[in-house]
């Protein structure tokens, strides 16, 4: 087991290695000139050079990744240069924010997700079964941001029942407010996930409610829903964890154009932000740390995946 | 014969509703099973067999449903009576054992814990059912039942975890046992082992048992009575050796002769088959079941439906003709053709294919795996090599490596027709991949679902013979009419054909490249009886006509008797015996091979004394000192030879012409143990 671990904690670095390569590149030869925007259109040809030189974009690429990505190791994530604070500072308080979006998120997400999936599989065939099916199906395709726009319209602005900003105004909300403010953002990123995750419960719940071992409950004596219970879910929820956990990086790149719409202070906005004024530093740690989350989530559900499954954890520990 | 019986369905119908119309699965079938009887069901696949199984249970597939009848379980109608009703009964008075114990239980619980279960359920605390369980384990004798306990499935062993599965099943005490074929997929020396421990539960415990099986041996061998049934009506039952020695439905008669028994050889016998195929599902009869296939038919057959007529005792059968069964006309001619060469003899054909010296190390998990150790063999033209031993033992390692599939060790020669061949199939020619070829076991993962059965052969012929287009398609007609595959049926895609059906496209494929030897895996094993009976007559047949030599592997020791000339008897990774098929069926026997025979249950009822083999194969990563059957050689002790046996392995040796053994007991030594 230990094995597998080290193993697996080596080929998430490894990802984020290259992730980091990648991400510095691509910020590199984005086009935009952010000097000019800082100094203005005015500034003499000299100021862009001392100012290249004081930030140490004259130096080449390679040192510029060296530096920085040392920096991302040891703590030091660089200064804006939009705000000219540190960009930990500035990422620390938003990533919290984005936090608490997808705890309470995933927190709705998951057991609705699941629970449709299983009563799905339960109703197989029959209008239930079609009604969760198709429905999930049909909420999928339609974009995050767009179902946030109607779920503001209908319930922020027609009905008035949710707050239309999913940050509370009030100087120190208490927890009941938070949440309430989230709930709305959560909802149309469920309308999103539900379908993906409920097909995949289902998928798992049919396959085991087939299979012999559950036959062989079922001929021993026991209820049917003590069976499923006993005997289904445990073997049908294995397969959902994983997709739940690959889907934490949809989840973040959700959570932009959400956070964007609902006017939430958290890492998709920053990030967004970064992006329009062409604050590297920023954008090249945000993203990175975005890339550390969804690697971490994988890394986890891979180690969960493991242990909850005796043969793969046999496998790793032979 | 006033007790109560244990179970019995009364005129029970049941249907299946396939694409909204009901197809009738089982018809007006009654049958009864006393305390402490034990029944047998035989019949081919799709006749109803487990359909009948699962009603006893009331347990049928979501689309499926009685439609008429009663099943009475010690007196009382058990049709109606709600789900909890039947949950109750399950619990503690019926118990199934079914096919692949390995599904059976739950991947995800320990074993223990799944035993467990039935206790809890009939209402002890989880401690005490914890040592319930344990002793359920003790009592199917299973080794280590402590360590078992803490086990998951994909840890035991399939004949281990068949007897927790029976250890589930006996848990609830049941006055009546289910078992539909419980020892299929498993090795024969397994299978009589699990077969010998139901029998002695039942002695023990006096349960009535419900016993399925395609395998006519295992059932003569457990059962008092057995039901025929076909197209699910029963079409004759009787006490179990009063129908087998006197069988009085044509179907049962062609049943049985379809079957390679006892002496039956290639050379002097042909099997007979039966001809066409069972009735669809839910086929409408306004006569007999069976008339369409039997060769007694007549016009009342087909316009009435017969009724059962008592032959003796309680023995019946359901035939207008059941006086002239026994002469039912054969459907395949017996031509004997004069073998090639006496059957006995010492000498070989004319060696075709030579292997010499062949060993195979896997790597696993960085250890070193000797799964096959210094095998050497010889394949005369026109000639069968037969591999026998079981699961593990190398049967099919030893093929791949001789098609070149996976390379030999160093030292390992092949060589075919005096020419030694390149060891991976990638550095052997046109010609030397065609002149051999294999059939597996399962041709629906054999055969290319999306091509049509022409496509397939041709694609064969073309890239084997070189042959253009045109001609290559042209050849594949030849093909599959050669395999007595019907015209009409050549632009079908493989799923819409039989098994049988798919085999023939199979082994056409095959024959493709025009091979001198083919090699057939295990080919008729996923087939039924008369099915198996018409591919071996046509691959003796194609033999016959083309000279064509076979390396064939199978389990079935019968099957393996019957068309082999030669016989290899393999036991981790090692030639303990090889001779003529004769010598080694007759015996004097390698150990091993006296224990491997001694196993199976013999269809003519002759109770052969079984030879147990004590433990557990042993892991070929770690093979035993000295000989390696040694710690479970049912001859060793006494011999006078433990220890050299235990110290020193023995050499392949001539012992009698043509007859080589493993063994450092001297033949004159095992002839006379053996008798």
């Amino acid at each position: 087991m230990l094995r597998f671990i080290v193993k697996r904690i080596g080929l998430s670095i490894l990802t984020l290695f290259l992730v980091s390569v990648i991400v510095f590149i691509m910020t590199s030869i984005m086009p935009g000139d952010i000097a000019k925007q800082i100094l203005g259109r005015d500034a003499t040809p000299e100021a862009f050079e001392i100012w290249n030189k004081e930030k140490g974009f004259d130096k080449p690429l390679v040192v510029q990744y060296g530096r920085w990505i040392s920096g991302v190791i040891t703590g030091d994530l660089g200064t804006s240069l939009q705000y000219e604070m540190p960009v930990s500072e500035i990422l620390g308080p938003a990533a919290s924010k984005s936090a608490q979006l997808a705890l309470v998120a995933l927190l709705i997400i998951a057991p609705v997700s699941i629970l449709g999936g299983v009563a799905a599989a339960m109703n197989r065939g029959k209008k239930v079964d079609r009604v969760l099916t198709v429905g999930g199906l049909s909420a999928a395709v339609i974009p995050e941001f767009v179902w946030a726009v109607v779920l503001i319209l209908l319930f922020g602005v027609a009905v008035e029942a949710f707050p239309v900003y999913a940050f509370p105004e009030e100087e120190n909300p208490n927890l009941i407010s938070s949440v309430y403010h989230l709930i709305l953002p959560s909802i149309a990123l469920l309308f999103v996930l539900f379908g993906y995750i409920s097909r995949i419960t289902r998928a798992g719940v049919v396959e085991a409610l087939d299979s012999d071992y559950m036959r062989t409950a079922v001929l021993k004596g026991l209820s049917r829903k003590v069976a499923v219970t006993r005997h289904v879910l445990r073997n049908a929820l294995l397969p959902t964890i994983a997709v739940i956990a690959t889907q934490v990086p949809y989840l973040a790149g959700g959570l932009i154009a959400i956070e964007r719409v609902f006017n939430y202070p958290g890492f998709g906005n920053i990030l967004l932000d970064a992006v329009i004024a062409r604050d590297f530093p920023l954008l090249q740690t945000a993203v990175f740390l975005t890339g550390f989350v969804i690697v971490s989530f994988q890394l986890i559900a891979d180690i969960l995946f493991a242990v909850l499954n005796p043969r793969i954890r046999q496998r790793v520990t032979e | 014969m006033s007790a109560t019986p244990t179970l019995e369905l009364r005129n029970l119908e049941v249907a299946y509703t396939v694409r909204g119309i009901d197809r009738q699965v089982l018809r007006d079938v009654s049958f009864s099973i006393a305390p402490g009887e034990a029944y047998g069901l035989v019949g081919e696949s799709g006749c109803g067999k487990s359909t009948a199984a699962f009603a006893a249970m009331r347990y049928l597939p979501r689309n499926g449903k009685i439609t008429k009848g009663s099943i009475f379980f010690e007196g009382d109608d058990i049709v109606s009576i709600s789900e909890a009703e039947v949950s109750r009964l399950r619990r503690s008075a019926i118990s199934m054992v079914y096919q692949n114990p390995s599904t059976a239980l739950n991947p995800t619980i320990r074993v223990g814990k799944q035993i467990a279960e039935v206790f809890e359920l009939n209402g002890m605390s989880s401690d005490e059912a914890m040592t319930k369980a344990q002793e359920a384990l003790t009592t199917v004798q299973i080794a280590d039942p402590s360590r078992v306990m803490r086990r998951y499935v994909h840890q035991l062993s399939g004949g281990m975890a068949q007897r927790v599965v029976i250890a589930m099943a006996l848990a609830s005490n049941p006055r009546l046992l289910v078992m539909d074929e419980p020892t299929t997929g498993l090795d024969a020396t397994v299978e009589a082992e699990v077969l010998d421990l139901v029998r002695e539960l039942r002695r023990d415990t006096g349960t009535s048992v419900l016993f399925i099986s395609h395998n006519l041996g295992v059932i003569r061998h457990m059962c008092d009575r057995v039901g025929v049934l076909y197209a699910g009506a029963l079409v004759e039952e009787g006490a179990t050796a009063e129908l087998f020695d006197n069988p009085s439905h044509p179907y049962t008669v062609g049943l049985l002769r379809c079957i390679p028994r006892g002496g039956l050889h290639k050379s002097t016998d042909r099997l007979d088959t039966i001809p066409g195929t069972p009735p669809a599902l839910g086929t409408d009869f306004s006569g007999c079941v069976f008339a369409d296939r039997c060769a007694l038919v007549d016009d009342k057959c087909r316009s009435q439906q017969p009724q059962m007529v008592t032959i003796a005792g309680s023995h019946v059968a359901r035939c207008f003709h059941s006086d002239g069964a026994k002469n039912l006309p054969r459907s395949v001619e017996n031509i004997s053709f004069a073998p090639q060469h006496d059957a006995g003899a010492s000498n070989f054909g004319e060696t075709l294919l030579d292997v010499s010296h062949l060993s195979k190390v896997f790597n696993q998990d960085g250890h070193k795996v000797r799964v096959i150790n210094d095998v050497s063999l010889r394949l005369g033209v026109g000639e069968t090599l037969g591999l026998v031993g079981e699961s593990g033992s190398g049967k099919t390692t030893i093929a791949k490596l001789v098609l070149g599939l996976t390379p030999p060790e160093e030292g390992g020669v092949i060589s075919l027709d005096g020419k030694g061949l390149a060891q991976t199939l990638n550095r052997r020619d046109v010609q030397d991949v065609g002149a051999m070829q294999i059939v597996f076991q399962n041709p629906d993962q054999a055969l290319n679902r999306r091509h049509s059965v022409t496509r397939i052969v041709a694609r064969a012929v073309e890239r084997l013979r070189r042959f253009s287009l045109r001609n290559a398609i042209e050849r594949a007609h030849e093909l599959l009419s050669g395999m007595r595959v019907e015209s009409t049926l050549h632009s079908v895609r493989p799923v819409q054909l039989s098994g049988g059906l798919k085999q023939r496209v199979a082994i056409a494929r095959a024959f493709a490249g025009a091979p001198q030897i083919v090699v057939c895996d295990e080919p008729t094993s996923a087939l039924d009886v008369s099915v198996q009976a018409a591919i071996l007559n046509l691959l003796v047949d194609l033999q016959k006509q083309d000279k064509t030599s076979f390396i064939f592997i199978s389990h079935d020791l019968g099957v393996v008797r019957y068309i082999s000339d030669r016989i290899a008897v393999l036991y981790l990774g090692r030639v303990v015996e090889f001779g003529t098929s004769q010598r080694v069926f007759s015996g004097p026997f390698h150990p091993y091979t006296e224990a491997l025979l001694s196993s199976v249950p013999k269809i003519d009822g002759s109770i052969r004394k079984r030879i147990p083999l004590t433990g557990v194969v042993p892991s070929p990563s770690n093979p035993p000192s000295g000989c390696v059957l040694n710690p479970r050689c049912p001859r060793k002790q006494g011999s006078g030879y433990e220890s050299l046996c235990e110290s020193e392995e023995p050499n392949l040796t001539e012992v009698e012409p043509g007859h080589f053994m493993r063994c450092h007991i001297p033949v004159e030594k095992l002839k006379q143990l053996q008798n």
